[in-house]
């Protein structure tokens, strides 16, 4: 295949769904009739956040393939760290070569399609990771419309989809924006969004770019705008693209994920498209990207394990609306003393123990062939204990099983039960661990595990957040 | 193995505080309070000791570090004092300091003082502490009771148990010593339990629930050690000496080796053999009158029986239930309540095992008091399943 364009993808969106009934019962009593009560949004765990979601769509994008890639650029509007490389967080997580260019992409909704058009018309093997995990005023209308999620498109030879052309206009259209520290947005009217903005400011852009790719309005198989389909639909027709082109914004399932959605959308395109399609994406956010591609010959092939329908599938929805306001931030409930634990991390531990910790990198001795956690200075095998004969052995990607494990009440966890136990991994090892995304009575000895990098503390007193891996249900 | 220290060293006295949530007492009134009762016992003066060990565990809350604690509470006489923590093994240490330099010939009277001061902490169950700034990066967050509770689950899968019955014979370990704790004064929780209540209870960490937990108590415990021929001299006539004192700490198989199984703790095996061996133990089962080993909780106590011989691979649970391990068994454990009843004050745990063995084997346990003991075991496990201590000491009346 030749052309540069879109290599494969992943997604990722958190297990939580909030039944958007479950908002309308606890808040009809101050918003009776201005509910929307129909399907799920997403939402993170307390261990997640833009980081662990943009390391997990990461994964589902590299699959098998070997991780070599020249950049990384992790857009979001919720990056955790202001001061740190949050791109370079999730480069250590996923053990990338550490003369991997990084960069975070902020300031817009836009940064996810600007950093993948920025990607497309550079060089090299490049990830593009577009993650957020926005907080929404409870009762505001953002609260329903909202998910968290996360997608990551490997941009270099076009195994999935070739790259057409795009566009770019910058306009401070403000429609929504949220002051450097403040935790929530601000949205203006819809109907002047949609009349001012998407009306005068997208069809100019999407034109061009489809002039730039050569390809009639007409000839537009999927029409990617992430906003209400309403829009998406009117916007095609203005454009005279069949209307069916409007690809479905993902409403039901989890809601609008922010700088991710028009990533997490294309996706979807790619996996519904067939050979040959053509497909347009959008991002609006103080001016218009629109970015032209066609489908290749092999795009069946360079489809995820997961991709959005896996993401979309795993999701476990219920109606816990105190859950989600604790474990959003936006409420403060009482976990008992056992809370006030101090989380101070020993930065210079952490440095020394970056492979270990960030990527869960173990050792395999070169003795006896035992697998361990963490690596050491002498071999855990019994029979072995040889001295500095343990090479670097990564465990990220391995699997395991449940030898114990307990539910635990009494353990501080911003999710009870505190679950935790052994993990047998497969090809040998035992690694004592903290399990996540799993519910009381959800696991048994036996159980088939993999990991996922998560947040393990947080410091509030020194406003910081470690990560470690955690065992959670293998499900892809 | 060398010789070890079998019959090199005897008790020439004990102390034991009053367990329980002690909201009068700091650790100076436990320790004074446990060291009366070992000096009145002992026939001695305050001031042949010649040197002493004190074993406290969370130092940071209650003692402060160092042996000043000791030396200062009981205003001993400028002797060395060494403190000594290993987890919950930290009062059978301490004692192995005291016993180690006594059996050396270095002193001739040593002191063991175990204390621990928990219910100063403002909430229930043990205090959390840092296990080191990179295990905290990795290691979970863990609580004791969810700590041992791997070895339910695990324990029930490997011998294929179903949960239900495992939870009846853990609930029968703590019914048990609840029985038996109502007859001991000293006692941190004397109340009668159920079986159904135990099997009732709220869940804490499963599959334990509250009464399978053990009290989180304050309390102290002491020993005052000699050699067999001065407490002679002293005029002992009932002489109770040690005869195996073993240590096995893990080495990381536990945390990090696959040959692990989750179900037993390989520690306890480990110690168990060396300290028959030292003792000369050729048959644990029909040798010892009984044995007190680390209940914290019910699961680690059913577990243990095996760890110790005492029961064969799998059967723990039956014999429990038979009540082989009841006051009234073949083996009698835990007579004193254990560290379920009698609480838990971890420093002093280890030294309060020997307490009710010497006291057993003195003939002077009153109400709860066994027909005519001559050995007793005692066992720790400090730490938890996946890193830990185990200790165990054997005690017998010593042939005049």
């Amino acid at each position: 295949m030749s052309g540069r364009g879109l290599s494969t993808w992943g997604a990722y969106l958190p297990r939580a769904r909030l039944e958007r009934t479950a908002i309308a019962q606890a808040l009809g009593w101050m918003s009776q009739g201005r509910s929307r009560t129909r399907g799920t949004r997403s939402y993170c765990n307390w261990d997640e956040d833009a980081l662990t979601m943009a390391v997990e769509a990461a994964r589902d994008c590299f699959g098998a393939r070997a991780r070599r890639v020249d950049a990384v650029t992790l857009a979001s509007t919720t990056l955790p760290f202001a001061d740190r490389s949050n791109a370079g967080l999730v480069a250590g997580a996923l053990t990338l070569d550490d003369r991997c260019r990084t960069a975070d992409a902020a300031g817009s909704l836009r940064a996810g399609t600007s950093a993948l058009r920025a990607a497309l018309e550079g060089e090299g093997l490049a990830l593009v990771v577009a993650s957020d995990a926005r907080a929404a005023k409870p009762a505001s209308p953002q609260e329903q419309a909202y998910g968290h999620g996360a997608c990551a498109l490997l941009v270099g030879p076009a195994d999935a989809a070739e790259y057409l052309g795009g566009e770019s206009r910058t306009a401070d259209f403000v429609d929504h924006y949220r002051e450097a520290g403040v935790d929530f947005d601000y949205a203006l009217e819809e109907r002047w969004i949609r009349d001012e903005g998407y009306a005068k400011l997208v069809p100019p852009v999407v034109k061009a770019a489809l002039a730039r790719a050569g390809v009639e309005p007409a000839g537009v198989a999927q029409f990617v705008f992430p906003a209400a389909h309403s829009h998406g639909r009117k916007l095609a027709q203005t454009l005279g693209m069949p209307e069916s082109a409007a690809a479905e914004p993902l409403a039901d399932g989890c809601g609008d994920t922010g700088t991710a959605h028009p990533l997490l959308m294309l996706a979807q395109a790619l996996e519904r498209a067939r050979p040959g399609d053509v497909l347009v994406v959008v991002g609006f956010g103080q001016g218009v990207d629109a970015l032209v591609f066609r489908a290749a010959p092999g795009i069946e092939s360079a489809r995820p394990a997961r991709g959005v329908s896996g993401a979309l599938a795993a999701g476990r929805a219920d109606g816990a609306y105190v859950r989600y306001l604790s474990h959003s931030g936006l409420l403060a409930l009482d976990f008992g003393m056992r809370a006030e634990r101090d989380s101070r991390t020993a930065q210079s531990v952490a440095w020394r123990k970056r492979l270990d910790v960030t990527g869960f990198v173990g050792g395999r001795c070169t003795a006896c062939g035992t697998v361990q956690f963490p690596r050491s200075r002498a071999c855990v095998n019994p029979d072995c204990r040889a001295f500095d004969t343990q090479e670097a052995h990564g465990l990220a990607e391995v699997r395991g099983r449940v030898k114990t494990f307990t539910e635990d009440w009494l353990a501080y966890s911003p999710s009870p039960p505190h679950v935790y136990g052994n993990v047998e991994l497969d090809g040998g090892g035992n690694v004592f661990i903290e399990f996540t995304d799993v519910g009381a009575g959800e696991l048994g000895v036996g159980t088939p595990v993999r990991f996922a990098w998560r947040m393990k503390d947080v410091d509030r007193v020194r406003g910081f957040r470690r990560y470690f891996w955690k065992a959670t249900l293998a499900r892809t | 193995m060398a010789h070890g220290i079998r019959d090199k060293v005897a008790i020439l006295g004990m102390g034991c505080s009053r367990f329980g949530e002690r909201w009068d007492a700091g650790p100076d009134d436990l320790m004074v309070e446990a060291f009366k009762e070992a000096l009145a016992d002992a026939g001695l003066e305050r001031d042949r000791i010649e040197a002493a060990w004190l074993g406290v565990f969370y130092q940071e809350q209650s003692t402060s570090k160092s042996g000043l604690p000791l030396s200062m509470a009981l205003r001993l006489p400028n002797v060395p004092v060494t403190r000594v923590e290993n987890l919950c093994a930290t009062g059978t240490e301490a004692l192995r300091g005291a016993a180690y330099a006594v059996a050396a010939g270095a002193c001739d009277v040593a002191l063991a003082m175990g204390v621990e001061k928990l219910k100063d902490t403002g909430f229930a169950g043990l205090p959390e502490r840092t296990k080191g700034t990179f295990e905290d990066l990795w290691q979970p967050g863990f609580t004791p009771p969810g700590a041992f509770a791997q070895l339910g689950a695990a324990y029930a899968a490997k011998h294929g148990l179903p949960m239900d019955e495992l939870k009846r014979a853990m609930a029968h370990v703590s019914w048990k010593s609840h029985e038996n704790a109502a007859l001991n004064p000293k006692a941190h929780l004397r109340n009668r339990i159920t079986v159904e209540q135990a099997l009732n209870a709220p869940m804490v960490a499963y599959p334990l629930g509250t009464y399978d937990c053990c009290g989180v108590s304050d309390g102290a415990a002491c020993a005052i050690v000699t050699t067999p021929e001065i407490a002679r001299s002293l005029g002992k006539r009932d002489l109770v000496t040690i005869k195996a004192l073993q240590l096995a700490p893990s080495n990381g198989v536990e945390m990090g080796h696959a040959s692990w199984d989750g179900a037993h703790t390989p520690t306890t095996r480990i110690a168990a053999a060396k300290a028959y061996a030292e003792a000369g133990v050729q048959d644990p089962r029909a040798e010892l009158s009984l044995i007190e080993v680390h209940d914290c909780f019910s699961i680690t106590e059913l577990v243990l029986m095996e760890d110790l011989g005492l029961s064969e691979p799998g059967r723990a649970a039956f014999d429990v239930r038979d009540g082989r391990y009841d006051r009234d068994g073949a083996i009698p454990c835990q007579v004193d309540g254990g560290l379920k009843c009698f609480g838990h004050p971890v420093g002093a745990s280890g030294l309060r095992m020997v307490y009710e063995v010497y006291t057993q084997l003195l003939g002077r346990a009153g109400a709860r008091q066994l027909s005519s003991p001559t050995l007793g075991l005692t066992h720790n496990l400090g730490g938890i399943p996946n890193r830990n201590v185990a200790s165990i000491s054997i005690l017998g009346l010593h042939a005049a």
